[in-house]
């Protein structure tokens, strides 16, 4: 097959602009940036949260996330106090039944609170990024799984849509897409973090609630952070090496 | 063995599926993608895939490069770790090309409610006010300066 | 907030796994059962069923050719489904379904429909209609030798492939217990029991189904029911119920002894949500009743119509209760939310591609291949075709 200088003068920038789209599709697009340097996760501090949403919000636009379903979400818990009938019986302990309401994901807030008894809190919650995660456990091919550097993936060109991850998921973090009809949930913001960035959620939160955080990079002020307060994570019985840390969390939290 | 002369057919009951087994393995040969398998079971190249999505949100550090002058008003103010895109959206085309896209000015009546309305969820010693009540209807921006919105300090109008 | 009450997490207000996740395991149960029915006769050498012998393999061979079809038409990207055969996840029970459904649906099932009818297809071959033939002549492999010494190796082959097909069939249906017993983060599905319970439940659908279907045709084809056959089926049948009631019921007694985090909300669910498929369709209707009227034919002689009516009645309740069965654990496992502090409803369409009139199609279809199978390969001794010398 000849080809002519003329073609070859189209050719070669076509090429060029499509190869830097190929080279976009690999780790090493992001120079300097290195898999096995980092080990994400992120820091929610409850007491800091005020409910605004903004997180919510954000990571739709970042994210083009589909009406209807979340790839983080906001939570409000009213632990109410003990409750007792006027004869004094105990009729349930409130911190197995706390009131839980997330109206859209909390997306555009939260009405207004006025009962001053019990304790109110948020809780934002989005994919834990598990360490030992039963999602990626039970993916029947091999499209969601943890990269190198920590984050739960899914690989939404071969996912099959079968939904076993979504059932295996003991936080409620996954969903189908409506319109691509694989398995969605929230990436870390990957394509962020990789460039230096911080989460779109992060990025919007406006009292620090929210903190990304490499648990590999020795000054992350997320160590002083561990040494200094108390930390759990999410249905720890479930054993699934979740490493989003909430400070401050109430046992009441499902 | 007799079994060779009156079981041919089930040498070639099994010779279907080891057939059928060969031209499995090499059809799989040429269907499985080349990265799979490159990192644990999956396909490697979807991690840079995944990684090339696009940006929306520019990140504070972006805004702060061209707009030192709100920096340095915002640094000092109880603002001063509020990001610039939690009130202003998402603005990466406009920190890319600041020319092609003109952000839109928040509406102070709308957006300052969304984290300031009072209410007993919030955190105690969080600012919150009852909005009909502290500004009788006129927007925030009317006494506080957004960027800066202490009223002591020279935060107000 | 559309059907929800109390909190679900967001994303889980709607529900992924529709009823025809819930066909996909009656299926493949009634699969499992009919082929144990028929590894009675060739294994365990219960003479009185052999009636139904070939009956029960064409009956799992034409279930088991429909039950991909609710998985396919599940799957968001149906297209990628034979990523599961090139890549399968060595850690997930769903992506043994190809290799498990390929194995037993050739090596098993077909090989040994083939072993047993083999002396018939070559005389078919030779003998039937002009385009019937070649269907025929293409099942015989090329081989006509039909000789004695060939169909005592055919039976010999047979035997082992039963006796590899039984626990091929545990197999192809207690890995679908596994893919819900394993999930650890519902605890409705969550049990070690719950493989169990899906073989026997399993066995209990596949056997009353071939009882049913037997008796059936055979009214349809105006021929004497076997009543002795009939008979021990149905002792089989009550002996299984005893097993997988006794399963069940410990499940339900050691969920409620040890009240567990999840309990209060699944009793709830149980009470109100599932009340009607869970205490009134699988427990009374689909497993007392049938296990009381079973016992009484077993302890008292009544006459055959009476007895006839009895199975006929109690296949029926065991087929729909079994069915309840599946869709209380499919559906039932994703009414109620992963923080016990709400429900949901299940919204099933009506003419979706997850819908009722597709579940009902794929409920039909087996019956439709079970036809197209009798007549290729009818299951009775056929005028002009000279009975084999006893093989043994």
């Amino acid at each position: 097959m000849k080809i002519t200088r003329r073609q070859m003068i189209v050719l070669l920038p076509a090429a060029a602009v499509a190869w830097k789209y190929v080279l976009a599709g690999t780790p090493e697009a992001s120079p300097n940036y290195k898999m096995t340097e980092h080990w994400w996760s992120m820091l929610i501090d409850i007491p800091k949260c005020i409910g605004c949403g903004n997180c919510v919000r954000a990571c739709q636009t970042e994210n083009d996330v589909p009406e209807g379903f979340f790839r983080t979400w906001v939570e409000r818990y009213h632990r109410s106090d003990w409750l007792m009938t006027e004869s004094g019986e105990v009729t349930a302990n409130p911190l197995t039944v706390p009131e839980v309401i997330s109206p859209d994901g909390g997306k555009e807030g939260f009405p207004v609170a006025t009962d001053e008894s019990g304790k109110y809190f948020f809780v934002p919650k989005l994919c834990n990024q598990c360490a030992d995660s039963p999602c990626t456990q039970v993916c029947p091919v091999g499209a969601t799984f943890i990269s190198p550097d920590g984050a739960v993936l899914v690989d939404q060109t071969y996912c099959l849509g079968c939904a076993y991850c979504v059932q295996a998921c003991p936080y409620g973090c996954r969903y189908i897409h409506p319109v691509k009809k694989v398995a969605d949930k929230c990436t870390l913001c990957y394509h962020r973090i990789t460039k230096g960035l911080t989460t779109a959620c992060c990025e919007a939160c406006p009292t620090g609630a929210r903190q990304l955080v490499d648990l590999k990079d020795p000054k992350d002020p997320i160590h002083e952070f561990l040494k200094t307060h108390s930390v759990q994570v999410l249905k720890p019985q479930m054993a699934t090496g979740a490493k989003v840390f909430y400070n401050d969390l109430d046992g009441s939290v499902r | 063995m007799s079994v060779f002369k009156d079981a041919p057919h089930l040498f070639r009951f099994a010779g279907v599926f080891v057939f059928a087994f060969l031209v499995f393995l090499v059809v799989r040969h040429y269907v499985v993608p080349k990265s799979f398998g490159q990192y644990g079971h999956y396909r490697g190249n979807a991690i840079g895939e995944i990684a090339a999505h696009p940006i929306k949100f520019a990140g504070h550090e972006a805004c702060e490069s061209c707009h030192t002058d709100v920096l340095d008003v915002k640094a000092k103010g109880k603002h001063a770790n509020v990001n610039c895109e939690a009130c202003h959206g998402a603005l990466a085309k406009h920190a890319d090309d600041p020319s092609s896209v003109t952000p839109v000015k928040p509406d102070t009546a709308v957006i300052c409610a969304r984290c300031h309305t009072t209410s007993a969820a919030k955190p105690k010693g969080f600012p919150q006010v009852v909005p009909e009540e502290h500004s009788t209807g006129l927007p925030c921006e009317t006494c506080h300066k957004p960027h800066s919105p202490g009223m002591d300090a020279g935060g107000a109008k | 907030m559309n059907g929800v009450e109390g909190f679900m997490y967001p994303n889980e207000i709607t529900l992924y796994w529709s009823v025809l996740i819930v066909l996909y395991p009656y299926i493949t149960g009634l699969v499992a059962g009919a082929f144990i029915l028929a590894s009675l006769e060739r294994i365990f050498r219960v003479e009185a069923v052999k009636p139904t012998y070939r009956l029960a393999l064409l009956t799992a061979l034409a279930f088991l050719l429909v039950a991909p079809l609710p998985l396919i038409l599940h799957l968001g990207h149906p297209f990628r489904s034979p990523e599961m055969y090139f890549t399968p996840h060595s850690t997930s029970a769903m992506a043994m379904f190809g290799y498990v459904y390929m194995w037993y649906l050739m090596a098993v099932l077909v090989f040994e429909i083939w072993l047993d009818y083999r002396r018939e297809i070559v005389l078919w071959s030779q003998s039937a209609g002009k385009w019937t033939r070649w269907i025929y002549r293409l099942m015989t492999l090329g081989s006509s030798n039909i000789s004695k010494h060939s169909l005592a190796i055919d039976e010999r082959a047979g035997w082992i492939v039963t006796l590899i097909g039984i626990p091929s069939a545990f197999l192809l249906h207690g890995y679908v217990g596994f893919i819900f017993g394993s999930v650890k983060a519902n605890p409705w599905w969550s049990s070690p029991l719950m493989p169990v319970v899906f073989i026997f439940s399993a066995m209990v659908s596949g056997i009353a189904a071939v009882m049913l279907l037997y008796m059936a045709i055979a009214k349809l084809r105006k021929q004497k029911i076997d009543i002795s056959c009939v008979d021990t089926i149905a002792m089989y049948l009550f002996y299984t119920f005893i097993i997988d009631f006794s399963l069940e019921m410990l499940d339900l007694i050691h969920r409620i002894y040890e009240a567990d985090e999840s309990f209060r909300s699944l009793n709830f669910m149980v009470h109100t949500k599932l009340y009607f498929s869970q205490i009134v369709l699988q427990i009374c209707l689909g497993t007392l009743v049938p296990i009381v009227l079973l016992g009484i034919t077993q302890v008292v002689k009544l006459p055959e119509i009476a007895r006839k009516r009895i199975y006929s009645v109690t296949g029926c309740l065991t087929l729909i209760g079994i069915f309840a069965m599946r869709w209380n654990v499919v559906i039932g496992g994703q009414l109620f939310s992963k923080s016990f502090l709400g429900y949901t409803t299940y919204k099933m369409g009506l003419v979706t591609k997850e819908g009722l009139i597709v579940a009902v199609a794929l409920t039909i279809l087996p019956l439709v291949f079970l036809w197209v199978l009798v007549k290729l390969l009818p299951p009775w001794p056929e005028k002009g075709v000279p009975e084999a010398a006893a093989a043994d």
